[in-house]
């Protein structure tokens, strides 16, 4: 049975691949493959094997990088969130992190830290941390001061208050923020594969513009923002599975 | 019934055992003078409400009583032991209900017990019977924001009485719920004095809520905080609940309490 929603979700997907396809026609540029191409394209790279070996290396800057934000984003953003004294310390970093002009700093990361995966881990986690941290700490500041009360007028410990009520509480800004930095890792990962050495899906992007395939870069693209989408999706629904009553509405409705 | 009543009503008048006690309470935030020099008793087994205009510093006597916010000077006893912050002895009922969005009616409920440490099959029980008790009954999966405000304001009472507490603190529970729920909560909470062996301490701002469900009425002016008058509306508490709204002396005694706290209401 499909739904409104699910409905909706395919009729603007097929608007968009519609539109590209007629873009690819036209063609409005030269370097502007069609849709059908870049699938069919898409489709070759996945048989012949060289998807699987290029996400073999992109996926471990990404990985790692995405796990790094999410374990220290998570908790440098709750001491942030619980701390005044974390605040002064730590959020003037992350805000000028989010601000910074990533690709312009990419040269300095390369003098301190090589070509190799270290590089690539930090453009990664630059990317993805700083909403992550933000959204975490003031999630955190936001908790409710009468479920807080609550927690302690039912004799709840200080570390009780924090898991049960703090944590879950800021779960939904959390996991946007986790939403937002994890795509923006996915640029990350990309953004570092053409910036600092061509390896895995942005080799497969910056060889196939300069021998100009463009169906197969159109394709390598069109592969990570489609992994991107899945991934989320997969979040959200661990969100959902962990914290069902949140997913509709609060009680102060 | 209500011969019993009226022999409790004079034993308890001449010496009554107090189950909270509050002395010479002083409560400043900066240089505002919060509370002054507030003693009060209340007696066991019956509901005092704390009643006066906004300001007043009524629900932050409650908080100092709960243990939720440290006095000044000045100290509190709860069943002669005086106090140091929360402790299993009192039960907080919340105006905004503070129930958490993500729990279902059974974990919100089960939620003081849990926080004891209290296994799941054994809590879940307990909070099945108060559940029922409140009239929630099939509405233990659900979500706080599927339930009506009435409903919600349930559950948070069904959690308080869960733990078992002795001393119930009402801070203006039933001021976010509509006209028609909340006199039925003032009828069930007449009876819940009768039927708990329990303490209430109830803040309001409603005159007639206070002289309908209370025994003992204290009346605080603001700025700072004092308690100016002590009432016993408790022989209309002998009289039948249906009625009490027309008797002569319920509206007597709302007269009087107006008269002395309109100079108060810009």
């Amino acid at each position: 049975m499909l739904t409104r929603p699910t409905l909706l979700k395919i009729l603007s997907t097929l608007i968009l691949f519609g539109a590209w396809e007629i873009a690819g026609r036209i063609p409005v540029s030269y370097a502007f493959p069609t849709f059908i191409e870049s699938m069919q394209a898409l489709a070759r790279m996945t048989f012949d094997g060289t998807l699987f070996v290029a996400y073999g290396e992109t996926l471990k800057p990404l990985v790692i990088g995405i796990l790094i934000s999410t374990v220290l984003g998570i908790t440098i953003g709750l001491f942030i969130g619980l701390s005044g004294w974390f605040d002064w310390l730590m959020s003037p970093i992350f805000i000028v992190m989010q601000a910074a002009p990533l690709a312009a700093l990419i040269p300095l990361l390369v003098m301190a830290y090589g070509i190799g995966l270290t590089s690539k881990v930090f453009v990664v986690c630059i990317m993805a941390m700083p909403v992550i941290v933000l959204n975490t700490s003031s999630a955190v500041r936001n908790t409710p001061g009468s479920l807080k009360e609550m927690g302690r007028s039912y004799l709840a410990s200080d570390t009780e208050i924090i898991t049960k009520i703090i944590i879950p509480s800021a779960s939904p800004l959390i996991f946007s923020g986790l939403r937002l930095g994890i795509s923006a890792g996915f640029i990350g990962a990309i953004l570092s594969e053409l910036k600092i050495t061509p390896t895995g899906v942005g080799d497969i992007i910056t060889f196939s513009r300069s021998i100009a395939d463009y169906p197969s870069m159109y394709a390598a693209i069109f592969s990570i923002i489609l992994l991107a989408v899945l991934f989320l999706n997969l979040l959200e629904s661990i969100e959902n599975y962990l914290f069902e009553g949140n997913n509709r509405g609060y009680v102060s409705d | 019934m209500s011969q019993t009543k009226s022999a409790f009503g004079q034993a308890a008048s001449l010496d009554t055992e107090h189950a909270v006690i509050t002395r010479n309470i002083c409560k400043n935030y900066g240089a505002v003078e919060a509370l002054k020099d507030l003693s009060l008793e209340f007696p066991r087994g019956q509901l005092t409400s704390l009643l006066g205009p906004s300001g007043c510093g009524k629900t932050t006597l409650l908080k100092i009583i709960a243990g939720l916010l440290e006095p000044t000077s000045g100290e509190v006893e709860v069943n002669g032991r005086l106090i140091n912050g929360p402790g299993p002895n009192r039960a907080f009922v919340f105006q905004d209900f503070a129930l958490l969005p993500w729990a279902s009616v059974m974990r919100n409920v089960a939620f003081g017990l849990e926080l004891r440490g209290m296994p799941k099959s054994e809590r879940e029980a307990i909070a099945e019977n108060y559940i029922s008790a409140v009239g929630l009954s099939g509405f233990e999966n659900s979500y706080p924001h599927e339930l009506s405000g009435g409903m919600r304001q349930r559950v948070g009472l069904a959690r308080a009485l869960s733990v078992d507490a002795k001393v119930l603190l009402m801070d203006e529970p039933f001021s976010a719920v509509d006209e028609q729920t909340r006199r039925k909560f003032q009828e069930d909470l007449l009876g819940l004095v009768q039927n708990e062996n329990k303490t209430f301490i109830f803040v309001t701002h409603s005159i007639e809520e206070a002289v309908y469900v209370s025994d003992q009425i204290a009346i605080l002016l603001p700025r700072p905080s004092r308690v100016s008058e002590i009432i016993r509306p408790r022989a209309l508490h002998g009289k039948d609940v249906s009625n009490i709204r027309r008797d002569p002396e319920y509206l007597d005694i709302v007269d009087q309490i107006w008269a002395s706290l309109r100079s108060y209401v810009e």
